[in-house]
């Protein structure tokens, strides 16, 4: 699971600091998932940051499995990104020189080279599993230019996937598709939540799918809120 | 090496064009290194064998350089170094470039080598003249003059004759013969017409023990350790220094062009090494594949050039001073790579520093 405790975190602004969180708390169970939604600039994005260990919050606690991000070195956080957090970017972000099947089959060569990894078959088989499970069967020759925009974000939802994270971080997924692909994702990213047993943290601008959340929380201003169920209906309802 | 060797197969035009650089850089280095080594031998391979700790010159006078060919020592010289406390054995070595005369007036300009007949500073491998009034030729000088063993050879209005042919020696661009030291000097007292030196140059076997700078100063004499003494050639020194400067240009060229190409293609690549630091790659595992990629780049293009170079000098006629050796193939290879490996560990600044929170777009909403 992941749990973020009082998060607080700041940017310089000229000759003072803007709050990008103010005093966060959020837990999030494994096979659950969790929608954050707000303005634009509200701070989703920093919160994300936050969570995926890419930045280090001023004040508060990062606890992904129990391991406090916010105390660890540079090189603790990219392992612990490699090992327990799956990221999946709102830009789908894949390398333009590996074909779908490589994009996944790289995440067993960002590590040392003294540490114990896969052989290329077992990464070759479950990335050839994964494909198949986001719907990608028969395109993993490809490389991203030749595939679509929704085919692009699947593969970004497996390359995720594919280090067996306990955490899956998703930001806003949806914002580069039309309405019928960005709901096939997000279909994806709820089954995969529940058939891998993340916790999802999901940042969306897309209110039609927030009942079919866990949890829902707004954000504005940096200060995390969660909304109540019937909240969250209205939110999607309007 | 994962993604660089995809990078590879996927730029393959952007790679093709900085190894073929490369392979060009090589080509000259290769070209350059089996010249510069061929005219050194054309200048010192007559030296290089000897066996001597130290080399003796005559001190050079006012305003001139040290030099071999203007070299002359007195007998109260060698005979300071052989009565001097460390020193085992003195060798006198007369030099002086001449022209000489073989049958049907074939003439060649020859180093002329006095030595003793009992001469062991040099390697068992080349005869020396036995007897006064009789010449030994290297095979350079054998293929100036045509002459064989037994044949008559005119230095100097005297008339020797060949005693054998053997090595090939040469010494500032010219093939040696040797002359007993007797006769060395009776060529130079009438070249000069003055009492010849008693010799050129003392090939000296000592331990470390002496203090030859004292000993210099006593002798009136220059010493220094055999490969140092070669600079007292004038052509060699001349030769070297400037192919030297060359060789270090296109090797600092290559390290500046391989350094420019990977900092660009970093730069250009570090959207992908953001989110390849997102996704947790550790950045030891980003520096391996980039030094990876710019050493199979390295590895291509000095291997071609350099099998190119060798291919090529060992087709060169006899004729052109060109060595196809490890010291003009591997070495030079080595450090083009080698060399490269830095010019390319320059841009590993970019690898270090990309930020991977930029691969999160708009993290301030």
């Amino acid at each position: 699971m992941i749990r973020l405790d009082d998060i607080t975190l700041t940017f310089p602004d000229g000759d003072g600091f803007v709050t990008a969180i103010d005093h966060a708390n959020l837990a999030v169970e494994r096979g659950t998932i969790t929608a954050i939604t707000g303005p634009s600039g509200s701070g989703k994005s920093s919160l994300l940051a936050v969570a995926s260990a890419l930045i280090a919050p001023d004040s508060g606690r990062v606890l992904i499995d129990d391991v406090d991000a916010s105390t660890l070195s540079r090189t603790q956080t990219a392992t612990l990104r490699r090992e327990r957090i799956g990221i999946v970017f709102q830009q789908s972000n894949l390398l333009p020189s590996l074909t779908a099947l490589e994009q996944l089959e790289v995440m067993g060569h960002l590590g040392s080279s003294n540490a114990t990894k896969r052989s290329a078959q077992e990464l070759r088989a479950r990335a050839t599993d994964l494909l198949v499970s986001v719907g990608l069967e028969g395109q993993a020759g490809k490389r991203p230019s030749a595939l679509s925009g929704g085919q692009r974000q699947r593969v970004n939802i497996a390359r995720a996937l594919m280090n067996d994270p306990s955490i899956l971080i998703v930001d806003e997924p949806t914002s580069a598709l039309d309405q019928e692909r960005g709901a096939a994702i997000i279909d994806l990213i709820l089954e995969m939540t529940l058939a891998r047993n993340t916790a999802t943290i999901l940042v969306t601008h897309d209110r039609s799918h927030l009942t079919r959340m866990d949890a829902v929380f707004t954000m504005v201003d940096g200060t995390l809120t969660p909304a109540a169920v019937e909240v969250a209906a209205m939110i999607a309802a309007q | 090496m994962f993604v660089a060797l995809r990078d590879l197969r996927f730029a393959r035009g952007r790679f093709i064009l900085i190894g073929s650089v490369v392979l060009l850089i090589t080509l000259l280095v290769g070209f350059l290194g089996g010249l510069t080594q061929g005219l050194a031998n054309a200048n010192i391979s007559a030296l290089t064998p000897f066996h001597a700790d130290r080399v003796v010159l005559a001190q050079p006078g006012m305003g001139k350089t040290l030099s071999f060919i203007d070299s002359q020592l007195s007998e109260e010289s060698a005979t300071a170094w052989s009565a001097a406390p460390g020193v085992t054995a003195v060798e006198p070595l007369g030099i002086t470039i001449s022209k000489v005369t073989a049958a049907h007036d074939r003439e060649a300009t020859v180093s002329l080598f006095g030595v003793e007949k009992t001469f062991t500073s040099i390697s068992p491998e080349q005869t020396v003249p036995t007897q006064d009034g009789t010449l030994v030729l290297s095979k350079r000088a054998q293929a100036a003059l045509h002459a064989n063993p037994g044949d008559p050879v005119t230095v100097f209005g005297h008339e020797f004759t060949v005693a054998a042919v053997s090595g090939s020696a040469e010494f500032s661009h010219t093939g040696v013969i040797w002359m007993s030291l007797t006769d060395w000097r009776d060529i130079v007292a009438q070249q000069t017409v003055k009492a010849a030196p008693f010799a050129t140059a003392l090939a000296v076997q000592a331990d470390s023990s002496g203090d030859f700078t004292a000993l210099d100063a006593r002798a009136n004499t220059t010493s220094s350790p055999l490969l140092l003494s070669l600079m007292a050639i004038e052509s060699f020194k001349s030769e070297i220094g400037s192919l030297g400067m060359m060789l270090g240009l296109l090797l600092g060229i290559s390290a500046l062009v391989i350094g420019a190409f990977f900092t660009v293609w970093t730069i250009q690549r570090s959207g992908d090494i953001a989110v390849l630091k997102a996704l947790g790659a550790s950045t030891a595992s980003l520096v391996r594949d980039a030094l990876g990629q710019a050493l199979v780049v390295l590895v291509i293009g000095v291997g071609l050039g350099i099998g190119i170079t060798a291919a090529t000098g060992a087709m060169l006629p006899a004729a052109v001073p060109f060595v196809v050796s490890p010291v003009t193939t591997i070495l030079p290879a080595v450090a083009m790579v080698g060399l490269g490996l830095i010019g390319a560990a320059f841009a590993l600044r970019s690898v270090i520093k990309t930020d991977p929170l930029t691969a999160l777009n708009g993290q301030n909403n």
